[in-house]
Protein backbone atom coordinates (compact mmCIF):
# COMPACT_ATOMS: atom_id res chain seq x y z
CA UNK A 1 0.00 0.00 0.00
CA UNK A 2 2.81 2.46 1.05
CA UNK A 3 4.61 1.69 -2.45
CA UNK A 4 1.35 2.44 -4.59
CA UNK A 5 0.23 5.35 -2.63
CA UNK A 6 3.97 6.63 -3.32
CA UNK A 7 4.14 5.72 -6.95
CA UNK A 8 0.31 7.39 -7.19
CA UNK A 9 1.95 10.56 -5.84
CA UNK A 10 4.42 10.59 -7.42
CA UNK A 11 2.68 10.24 -10.96
CA UNK A 12 -0.55 12.07 -9.98
CA UNK A 13 1.80 15.45 -8.76
CA UNK A 14 3.18 15.11 -12.49
CA UNK A 15 -0.43 16.10 -13.70
CA UNK A 16 -0.88 12.49 -15.12
CA UNK A 17 -3.00 9.20 -13.99
CA UNK A 18 -1.50 5.92 -13.50
CA UNK A 19 -3.50 4.26 -16.61
CA UNK A 20 -2.42 7.63 -18.87
CA UNK A 21 -5.45 9.87 -17.88
CA UNK A 22 -5.47 13.66 -17.73
CA UNK A 23 -6.18 14.60 -14.27
CA UNK A 24 -10.01 15.73 -14.87
CA UNK A 25 -10.56 12.91 -17.18
CA UNK A 26 -13.57 10.18 -17.00
CA UNK A 27 -12.78 6.39 -18.43
CA UNK A 28 -14.30 5.40 -21.06
CA UNK A 29 -17.95 5.18 -20.39
CA UNK A 30 -20.27 2.39 -22.27
CA UNK A 31 -24.04 2.73 -21.46
CA UNK A 32 -27.00 -0.51 -22.02
CA UNK A 33 -30.18 0.73 -21.82
CA UNK A 34 -32.78 -1.60 -20.61
CA UNK A 35 -31.30 -4.67 -20.68
CA UNK A 36 -32.83 -6.30 -17.95
CA UNK A 37 -36.42 -6.93 -19.42
CA UNK A 38 -38.38 -7.91 -15.60
CA UNK A 39 -37.63 -4.75 -14.32
CA UNK A 40 -39.73 -1.17 -15.11
CA UNK A 41 -36.34 -0.07 -16.10
CA UNK A 42 -32.43 -0.28 -16.47
CA UNK A 43 -29.09 0.83 -17.36
CA UNK A 44 -26.00 -0.99 -17.12
CA UNK A 45 -22.95 1.73 -17.01
CA UNK A 46 -19.19 0.49 -17.82
CA UNK A 47 -16.95 3.02 -16.57
CA UNK A 48 -13.83 1.73 -17.20
CA UNK A 49 -13.88 -1.81 -15.38
CA UNK A 50 -16.04 -0.66 -13.22
CA UNK A 51 -19.42 -1.88 -14.24
CA UNK A 52 -22.88 -1.50 -12.44
CA UNK A 53 -26.57 -2.03 -13.45
CA UNK A 54 -29.26 -0.57 -11.96
CA UNK A 55 -32.98 -1.32 -12.02
CA UNK A 56 -35.90 0.30 -11.34
CA UNK A 57 -39.24 -1.08 -9.77
CA UNK A 58 -42.31 0.96 -9.35
CA UNK A 59 -45.13 -0.86 -7.17
CA UNK A 60 -48.12 0.40 -5.29
CA UNK A 61 -47.55 1.67 -1.82
CA UNK A 62 -48.78 4.28 0.86
CA UNK A 63 -47.21 7.75 0.69
CA UNK A 64 -44.84 9.32 3.64
CA UNK A 65 -47.41 10.84 6.19
CA UNK A 66 -45.67 14.33 5.86
CA UNK A 67 -46.08 14.13 2.36
CA UNK A 68 -49.45 12.78 1.36
CA UNK A 69 -49.94 13.98 -2.02
CA UNK A 70 -45.95 12.31 -3.62
CA UNK A 71 -44.74 9.34 -4.43
CA UNK A 72 -41.94 6.98 -3.13
CA UNK A 73 -38.93 6.98 -3.85
CA UNK A 74 -36.22 4.63 -2.76
CA UNK A 75 -32.48 4.04 -3.31
CA UNK A 76 -30.41 0.74 -2.65
CA UNK A 77 -27.27 -0.48 -2.92
CA UNK A 78 -25.84 -3.63 -2.74
CA UNK A 79 -22.44 -4.49 -2.62
CA UNK A 80 -22.21 -7.99 -2.60
CA UNK A 81 -19.31 -10.34 -3.54
CA UNK A 82 -19.69 -10.69 -6.79
CA UNK A 83 -17.59 -7.36 -7.60
CA UNK A 84 -14.35 -7.13 -5.31
CA UNK A 85 -12.46 -9.19 -3.28
CA UNK A 86 -13.32 -6.05 -0.75
CA UNK A 87 -17.14 -6.78 -0.84
CA UNK A 88 -17.85 -9.01 2.02
CA UNK A 89 -21.40 -10.73 2.94
CA UNK A 90 -23.53 -9.79 5.69
CA UNK A 91 -25.51 -6.59 6.25
CA UNK A 92 -24.90 -3.67 4.22
CA UNK A 93 -21.85 -1.58 5.90
CA UNK A 94 -21.69 2.01 6.17
CA UNK A 95 -20.20 2.63 2.61
CA UNK A 96 -23.12 0.49 0.94
CA UNK A 97 -25.38 2.92 2.72
CA UNK A 98 -23.37 6.22 1.80
CA UNK A 99 -23.46 5.33 -1.69
CA UNK A 100 -27.01 4.72 -1.78
CA UNK A 101 -27.76 7.94 0.15
CA UNK A 102 -25.56 10.40 -2.17
CA UNK A 103 -27.12 9.13 -4.84
CA UNK A 104 -30.57 9.23 -3.61
CA UNK A 105 -29.42 13.15 -2.52
CA UNK A 106 -28.63 13.82 -6.24
CA UNK A 107 -31.94 12.75 -7.80
CA UNK A 108 -34.15 13.71 -4.79
CA UNK A 109 -32.58 17.01 -4.55
CA UNK A 110 -32.58 17.46 -7.88
CA UNK A 111 -36.42 16.80 -7.68
CA UNK A 112 -35.68 14.48 -10.94
CA UNK A 113 -38.57 12.62 -10.19
CA UNK A 114 -42.10 14.63 -10.64
CA UNK A 115 -43.34 12.47 -7.36
CA UNK A 116 -46.76 15.01 -7.28
CA UNK A 117 -47.76 13.13 -10.58
CA UNK A 118 -46.76 9.97 -8.83
CA UNK A 119 -50.11 9.94 -6.43
CA UNK A 120 -53.28 7.41 -6.92
CA UNK A 121 -54.62 8.43 -3.46
CA UNK A 122 -53.60 11.41 -1.67
CA UNK A 123 -52.53 9.99 2.06
CA UNK A 124 -53.55 6.49 0.68
CA UNK A 125 -52.05 5.29 -2.67
CA UNK A 126 -49.07 6.48 -4.45
CA UNK A 127 -46.37 4.46 -6.59
CA UNK A 128 -42.94 4.17 -5.01
CA UNK A 129 -40.23 3.98 -7.36
CA UNK A 130 -37.12 1.85 -5.90
CA UNK A 131 -34.32 1.96 -7.59
CA UNK A 132 -31.81 -0.67 -6.77
CA UNK A 133 -27.67 -0.34 -7.50
CA UNK A 134 -25.84 -3.61 -8.21
CA UNK A 135 -22.09 -3.34 -8.64
CA UNK A 136 -20.52 -5.85 -10.53
CA UNK A 137 -17.20 -5.50 -10.60
CA UNK A 138 -15.99 -2.62 -8.64
CA UNK A 139 -12.95 -0.50 -9.71
CA UNK A 140 -13.27 2.98 -8.47
CA UNK A 141 -16.02 5.55 -8.56
CA UNK A 142 -19.23 3.58 -7.98
CA UNK A 143 -21.22 6.91 -7.19
CA UNK A 144 -20.88 8.46 -10.79
CA UNK A 145 -21.05 5.13 -12.23
CA UNK A 146 -24.33 4.58 -9.84
CA UNK A 147 -25.84 7.94 -9.85
CA UNK A 148 -25.69 7.56 -13.85
CA UNK A 149 -27.10 4.32 -14.17
CA UNK A 150 -29.83 5.46 -11.72
CA UNK A 151 -30.87 7.94 -13.72
CA UNK A 152 -30.96 6.63 -17.23
CA UNK A 153 -32.91 3.67 -15.60
CA UNK A 154 -35.53 5.95 -14.41
CA UNK A 155 -35.40 8.04 -17.72
CA UNK A 156 -36.62 4.66 -19.06
CA UNK A 157 -38.48 2.90 -16.98
CA UNK A 158 -42.29 2.72 -17.64
CA UNK A 159 -45.61 1.80 -15.37
CA UNK A 160 -46.48 -1.33 -14.88
CA UNK A 161 -50.26 -1.83 -16.39
CA UNK A 162 -52.85 -1.17 -13.22
CA UNK A 163 -56.11 -0.69 -14.10
CA UNK A 164 -57.44 2.60 -11.40
CA UNK A 165 -61.27 1.15 -10.92
CA UNK A 166 -60.51 -2.53 -10.49
CA UNK A 167 -57.39 -1.62 -8.70
CA UNK A 168 -56.35 -4.41 -10.20
CA UNK A 169 -52.15 -4.43 -10.74
CA UNK A 170 -50.16 -6.62 -13.28
CA UNK A 171 -46.83 -6.58 -12.45
CA UNK A 172 -45.65 -8.42 -15.17
CA UNK A 173 -47.08 -6.12 -18.18
CA UNK A 174 -45.34 -2.80 -18.93
CA UNK A 175 -47.39 -0.44 -20.59
CA UNK A 176 -45.87 2.25 -22.80
CA UNK A 177 -46.30 5.43 -19.74
CA UNK A 178 -43.13 6.85 -19.01
CA UNK A 179 -42.13 8.00 -15.47
CA UNK A 180 -42.26 11.72 -15.07
CA UNK A 181 -38.72 13.10 -14.86
CA UNK A 182 -38.33 16.67 -14.73
CA UNK A 183 -34.58 16.76 -14.29
CA UNK A 184 -31.49 15.44 -14.83
CA UNK A 185 -28.96 15.34 -12.47
CA UNK A 186 -25.41 13.89 -12.68
CA UNK A 187 -23.00 13.35 -10.25
CA UNK A 188 -18.95 13.92 -10.78
CA UNK A 189 -16.93 12.76 -7.58
CA UNK A 190 -13.07 13.87 -7.60
CA UNK A 191 -10.14 12.70 -5.44
CA UNK A 192 -7.53 14.25 -4.12
CA UNK A 193 -3.94 13.14 -3.28
CA UNK A 194 -1.64 15.51 -1.90
CA UNK A 195 -3.00 19.00 -2.94
CA UNK A 196 -3.64 17.07 -6.67
CA UNK A 197 -7.42 16.94 -7.48
CA UNK A 198 -8.60 14.73 -9.78
CA UNK A 199 -11.78 13.47 -11.64
CA UNK A 200 -13.65 9.63 -11.84
CA UNK A 201 -11.19 7.99 -9.18
CA UNK A 202 -9.69 4.49 -9.91
CA UNK A 203 -9.90 1.92 -7.38
CA UNK A 204 -6.54 2.20 -6.84
CA UNK A 205 -6.53 5.56 -6.82
CA UNK A 206 -9.50 5.09 -3.96
CA UNK A 207 -7.31 2.77 -1.76
CA UNK A 208 -4.44 5.66 -1.06
CA UNK A 209 -6.73 9.13 -1.53
CA UNK A 210 -6.98 11.23 1.28
CA UNK A 211 -10.41 12.67 0.44
CA UNK A 212 -12.99 12.71 -1.67
CA UNK A 213 -15.78 14.74 -2.72
CA UNK A 214 -19.08 14.39 -4.81
CA UNK A 215 -21.10 16.92 -6.79
CA UNK A 216 -23.98 16.47 -8.09
CA UNK A 217 -25.38 19.59 -10.31
CA UNK A 218 -28.37 20.40 -12.02
CA UNK A 219 -28.70 21.33 -16.10
CA UNK A 220 -28.50 25.14 -14.99
CA UNK A 221 -25.01 24.58 -13.31
CA UNK A 222 -26.91 24.68 -9.51
CA UNK A 223 -25.52 22.24 -7.51
CA UNK A 224 -28.12 19.96 -5.71
CA UNK A 225 -26.16 17.41 -3.29
CA UNK A 226 -22.79 16.97 -2.36
CA UNK A 227 -20.86 14.57 0.12
CA UNK A 228 -17.23 14.94 1.17
CA UNK A 229 -15.54 11.40 2.21
CA UNK A 230 -12.48 9.78 3.49
CA UNK A 231 -10.43 11.20 6.09
CA UNK A 232 -8.63 13.96 4.46
CA UNK A 233 -9.88 17.80 4.20
CA UNK A 234 -10.58 20.25 1.35
CA UNK A 235 -9.35 24.12 1.51
CA UNK A 236 -12.43 26.90 0.63
CA UNK A 237 -10.78 27.94 -2.33
CA UNK A 238 -10.55 24.28 -3.37
CA UNK A 239 -14.25 23.75 -3.04
CA UNK A 240 -15.30 26.73 -4.83
CA UNK A 241 -13.37 25.76 -7.75
CA UNK A 242 -15.08 22.42 -7.59
CA UNK A 243 -18.50 23.53 -7.74
CA UNK A 244 -18.06 25.98 -10.40
CA UNK A 245 -16.04 23.49 -12.51
CA UNK A 246 -18.72 20.56 -12.04
CA UNK A 247 -20.98 21.81 -14.38
CA UNK A 248 -18.93 21.21 -17.25
CA UNK A 249 -17.76 18.36 -15.83
CA UNK A 250 -21.43 17.27 -15.49
CA UNK A 251 -22.17 18.29 -19.21
CA UNK A 252 -20.39 15.71 -20.79
CA UNK A 253 -21.81 13.03 -19.17
CA UNK A 254 -25.21 14.12 -19.19
CA UNK A 255 -24.78 14.18 -23.20
CA UNK A 256 -24.84 10.40 -22.48
CA UNK A 257 -28.32 10.60 -21.04
CA UNK A 258 -30.93 8.95 -23.08
CA UNK B 1 -43.98 18.44 -3.67
CA UNK B 2 -46.61 19.89 -0.53
CA UNK B 3 -45.48 18.94 2.87
CA UNK B 4 -48.02 18.87 5.95
CA UNK B 5 -47.56 21.54 8.45
CA UNK B 6 -45.52 23.95 5.97
CA UNK B 7 -45.60 27.85 7.33
CA UNK B 8 -46.11 30.17 4.48
CA UNK B 9 -43.32 31.69 5.29
CA UNK B 10 -39.63 31.28 6.85
CA UNK B 11 -38.74 34.80 6.59
CA UNK B 12 -41.16 37.70 7.76
CA UNK B 13 -40.13 41.04 7.82
CA UNK B 14 -36.45 40.45 7.75
CA UNK B 15 -36.20 38.18 10.53
CA UNK B 16 -36.24 34.29 10.53
CA UNK B 17 -39.01 32.68 12.31
CA UNK B 18 -36.79 32.66 15.59
CA UNK B 19 -36.43 36.26 15.76
CA UNK B 20 -32.92 35.41 14.42
CA UNK B 21 -31.13 37.53 11.59
CA UNK B 22 -29.82 35.81 8.79
CA UNK B 23 -25.93 35.16 10.20
CA UNK B 24 -26.96 34.42 13.35
CA UNK B 25 -26.60 31.27 15.31
CA UNK B 26 -28.27 29.66 17.99
CA UNK B 27 -27.25 29.95 21.50
CA UNK B 28 -24.50 27.66 22.22
CA UNK B 29 -23.11 26.11 25.14
CA UNK B 30 -20.77 23.80 25.95
CA UNK B 31 -19.95 21.83 29.44
CA UNK B 32 -16.88 19.18 28.97
CA UNK B 33 -16.48 16.19 31.70
CA UNK B 34 -20.44 14.79 32.26
CA UNK B 35 -19.97 11.40 31.66
CA UNK B 36 -17.22 10.36 34.82
CA UNK B 37 -17.26 6.72 33.13
CA UNK B 38 -16.05 8.08 29.65
CA UNK B 39 -12.44 9.35 29.54
CA UNK B 40 -13.89 12.34 28.27
CA UNK B 41 -16.92 13.92 27.27
CA UNK B 42 -18.66 16.71 26.52
CA UNK B 43 -22.76 18.50 26.26
CA UNK B 44 -23.88 21.05 23.92
CA UNK B 45 -26.84 22.70 23.58
CA UNK B 46 -27.41 24.65 20.12
CA UNK B 47 -31.18 26.35 20.60
CA UNK B 48 -33.14 23.25 21.35
CA UNK B 49 -30.54 20.45 20.09
CA UNK B 50 -29.13 18.87 22.66
CA UNK B 51 -26.04 16.38 22.27
CA UNK B 52 -23.95 14.38 24.60
CA UNK B 53 -20.69 12.59 23.76
CA UNK B 54 -18.29 10.50 25.62
CA UNK B 55 -15.03 9.66 24.60
CA UNK B 56 -13.76 5.89 25.08
CA UNK B 57 -9.91 4.78 24.82
CA UNK B 58 -7.74 4.67 23.29
CA UNK B 59 -8.58 0.91 23.75
CA UNK B 60 -8.33 -2.72 22.35
CA UNK B 61 -10.10 -2.76 18.59
CA UNK B 62 -13.30 -4.71 18.13
CA UNK B 63 -13.21 -6.61 16.00
CA UNK B 64 -9.81 -6.99 16.35
CA UNK B 65 -8.73 -7.45 12.44
CA UNK B 66 -9.65 -4.24 12.15
CA UNK B 67 -6.68 -3.12 14.24
CA UNK B 68 -3.79 -0.81 12.39
CA UNK B 69 0.02 -2.07 13.85
CA UNK B 70 0.80 2.16 12.26
CA UNK B 71 -1.68 4.29 13.99
CA UNK B 72 -5.02 4.18 15.85
CA UNK B 73 -8.32 4.54 14.43
CA UNK B 74 -11.67 6.54 15.30
CA UNK B 75 -14.91 4.97 15.54
CA UNK B 76 -17.74 7.18 15.87
CA UNK B 77 -21.23 5.97 16.42
CA UNK B 78 -24.29 8.66 16.16
CA UNK B 79 -27.94 7.58 17.75
CA UNK B 80 -30.70 9.55 18.61
CA UNK B 81 -32.93 8.98 21.26
CA UNK B 82 -36.39 7.53 20.64
CA UNK B 83 -37.90 10.84 22.61
CA UNK B 84 -35.63 13.65 20.67
CA UNK B 85 -38.30 14.17 18.01
CA UNK B 86 -42.03 14.88 17.83
CA UNK B 87 -43.05 11.44 16.15
CA UNK B 88 -40.89 8.48 18.38
CA UNK B 89 -37.92 7.71 16.53
CA UNK B 90 -37.22 4.09 16.43
CA UNK B 91 -34.22 3.17 18.46
CA UNK B 92 -31.24 1.60 17.06
CA UNK B 93 -29.47 2.30 13.62
CA UNK B 94 -30.90 3.85 10.95
CA UNK B 95 -29.40 4.23 7.42
CA UNK B 96 -29.11 8.21 8.42
CA UNK B 97 -27.54 7.47 11.57
CA UNK B 98 -24.88 5.14 9.58
CA UNK B 99 -24.09 7.18 7.29
CA UNK B 100 -23.64 10.32 9.92
CA UNK B 101 -21.50 8.33 11.67
CA UNK B 102 -19.53 7.30 9.16
CA UNK B 103 -19.01 11.22 8.28
CA UNK B 104 -18.48 12.45 11.91
CA UNK B 105 -15.32 9.89 12.29
CA UNK B 106 -14.11 11.56 8.86
CA UNK B 107 -14.50 14.92 10.35
CA UNK B 108 -12.57 14.01 13.29
CA UNK B 109 -10.21 12.27 12.43
CA UNK B 110 -7.36 14.72 10.48
CA UNK B 111 -7.15 16.38 13.92
CA UNK B 112 -5.80 13.47 15.79
CA UNK B 113 -2.73 12.47 15.90
CA UNK B 114 -3.34 8.52 15.59
CA UNK B 115 0.20 7.69 15.03
CA UNK B 116 0.31 8.10 18.89
CA UNK B 117 -1.84 5.27 19.03
CA UNK B 118 -1.24 2.62 17.16
CA UNK B 119 -2.99 -1.01 17.39
CA UNK B 120 -6.37 0.82 19.42
CA UNK B 121 -9.51 2.36 18.61
CA UNK B 122 -10.68 5.50 19.66
CA UNK B 123 -14.26 5.20 20.18
CA UNK B 124 -16.74 8.66 20.25
CA UNK B 125 -20.38 8.02 21.30
CA UNK B 126 -22.77 10.94 20.60
CA UNK B 127 -26.42 10.49 21.63
CA UNK B 128 -28.93 13.40 20.54
CA UNK B 129 -31.29 13.67 23.26
CA UNK B 130 -33.64 16.77 21.44
CA UNK B 131 -33.34 17.49 17.67
CA UNK B 132 -34.03 20.70 16.65
CA UNK B 133 -32.12 20.55 13.25
CA UNK B 134 -28.39 20.78 13.15
CA UNK B 135 -27.88 17.44 15.19
CA UNK B 136 -24.56 16.39 13.82
CA UNK B 137 -23.18 19.92 13.60
CA UNK B 138 -23.67 19.81 17.55
CA UNK B 139 -22.61 16.33 17.67
CA UNK B 140 -19.38 17.25 16.07
CA UNK B 141 -18.53 20.05 18.23
CA UNK B 142 -19.28 17.81 21.28
CA UNK B 143 -17.13 15.09 20.29
CA UNK B 144 -14.39 17.18 19.53
CA UNK B 145 -14.31 18.54 23.19
CA UNK B 146 -14.86 15.34 24.61
CA UNK B 147 -11.96 14.18 22.43
CA UNK B 148 -9.90 16.82 23.85
CA UNK B 149 -11.40 16.52 27.44
CA UNK B 150 -10.28 12.60 26.80
CA UNK B 151 -6.31 13.98 26.65
CA UNK B 152 -6.16 12.62 23.42
CA UNK B 153 -3.20 14.20 21.12
CA UNK B 154 -4.66 16.51 18.92
CA UNK B 155 -3.60 19.41 16.19
CA UNK B 156 -6.78 21.06 16.56
CA UNK B 157 -10.59 21.28 17.34
CA UNK B 158 -12.75 20.34 15.04
CA UNK B 159 -15.76 23.16 14.68
CA UNK B 160 -18.92 22.76 12.92
CA UNK B 161 -22.31 24.17 11.82
CA UNK B 162 -24.69 24.50 8.65
CA UNK B 163 -25.25 26.95 6.41
CA UNK B 164 -28.57 27.04 4.44
CA UNK B 165 -31.22 29.04 2.09
CA UNK B 166 -35.13 29.70 3.61
CA UNK B 167 -37.62 31.45 1.10
CA UNK B 168 -34.33 32.98 -1.16
CA UNK B 169 -32.09 34.14 1.45
CA UNK B 170 -28.61 32.52 2.98
CA UNK B 171 -28.96 31.96 6.09
CA UNK B 172 -26.62 30.81 9.28
CA UNK B 173 -27.60 27.37 11.31
CA UNK B 174 -30.68 26.58 10.25
CA UNK B 175 -33.39 25.06 12.56
CA UNK B 176 -36.57 22.82 12.36
CA UNK B 177 -38.60 24.53 9.82
CA UNK B 178 -36.05 26.00 7.81
CA UNK B 179 -34.51 22.65 7.60
CA UNK B 180 -37.73 20.63 7.01
CA UNK B 181 -39.53 23.48 4.62
CA UNK B 182 -36.46 25.61 3.36
CA UNK B 183 -34.25 25.18 -0.30
CA UNK B 184 -30.78 23.89 1.46
CA UNK B 185 -28.80 22.44 3.84
CA UNK B 186 -24.78 22.78 3.52
CA UNK B 187 -23.68 21.15 7.02
CA UNK B 188 -19.71 22.22 6.86
CA UNK B 189 -16.75 21.19 9.82
CA UNK B 190 -14.00 23.06 9.61
CA UNK B 191 -10.74 23.09 11.10
CA UNK B 192 -9.82 26.76 12.48
CA UNK B 193 -6.30 26.79 12.18
CA UNK B 194 -5.58 25.06 8.98
CA UNK B 195 -8.86 26.72 7.67
CA UNK B 196 -9.80 23.37 6.39
CA UNK B 197 -13.23 21.63 5.91
CA UNK B 198 -13.49 18.11 6.87
CA UNK B 199 -17.02 17.28 6.81
CA UNK B 200 -19.09 18.83 3.90
CA UNK B 201 -22.71 17.64 2.68
CA UNK B 202 -25.22 19.59 1.10
CA UNK B 203 -28.69 19.01 0.13
CA UNK B 204 -31.42 21.33 -1.80
CA UNK B 205 -30.65 23.67 -4.48
CA UNK B 206 -27.35 26.37 -4.35
CA UNK B 207 -25.70 27.96 -7.15
CA UNK B 208 -21.46 28.24 -6.67
CA UNK B 209 -21.85 31.52 -5.65
CA UNK B 210 -24.20 31.30 -3.01
CA UNK B 211 -22.10 28.04 -1.87
CA UNK B 212 -18.96 30.49 -2.20
CA UNK B 213 -21.06 33.07 0.39
CA UNK B 214 -21.91 30.30 2.86
CA UNK B 215 -18.63 28.91 3.10
CA UNK B 216 -17.58 32.56 3.90
CA UNK B 217 -20.47 33.11 6.63
CA UNK B 218 -19.76 29.33 8.22
CA UNK B 219 -16.40 30.20 8.76
CA UNK B 220 -16.90 33.14 10.63
CA UNK B 221 -19.30 31.22 12.61
CA UNK B 222 -16.91 28.27 13.12
CA UNK B 223 -14.25 30.95 14.64
CA UNK B 224 -16.66 31.86 17.61
CA UNK B 225 -17.91 28.09 17.86
CA UNK B 226 -14.04 27.33 18.68
CA UNK B 227 -13.60 30.54 21.42
CA UNK B 228 -16.88 28.67 23.20
CA UNK B 229 -15.12 24.94 22.92
CA UNK B 230 -11.97 26.17 24.04
CA UNK B 231 -13.63 27.88 26.96
CA UNK B 232 -15.28 24.63 27.86
CA UNK B 233 -11.83 23.14 28.22
CA UNK B 234 -10.78 25.68 30.23
CA UNK B 235 -13.84 25.87 32.52
CA UNK B 236 -13.06 21.96 32.85
CA UNK B 237 -9.55 22.08 34.22
CA UNK B 238 -9.36 25.54 35.94
CA UNK B 239 -8.30 25.70 39.31
CA UNK B 240 -11.00 26.02 41.68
Amino acid sequence: MKILKSHLKSVISKGKRDDGRELVEYRDIKIEVNPIQRANGSARVRLGNTDVIVGVKIELGEPFPDTPEDGVQIVNAELNSIASPDFEEGPPRPEAIELARVVDRGIREGKAIDTGKLCITPGEKVWCVFMDIYPMNADGNLFDASALAAIIALKNARFPKYDKKTDEIKYDELTNEKLPIKTTPILNTYGKINNSIFLDPSSSEEKVLDARISVATLENGNVCAMQKGETGTFTIDEINKITKDSKKYAEKLRKLVK
Amino acid sequence: MVKKGQPEKLIVKGKRLDGRGFDQMRDVSIKAGVIPEAEGSAELSLGETKVIAAVYGPREVIPKHLANPEKGIIKCVYTMASFATPDRNRPGPSRRSVEISKVMAEALTPVVNLEKYPKTSIDVFVEVTNANAGTRTAAINAASVALADAGIEMNDLVTSIAGGKADGQLILDLFNPEDNYGEADLPIAYLPRTGEVSLLQMDGELTPAEIEKLLKMIKKACEELYKKQKNALRERYKLK
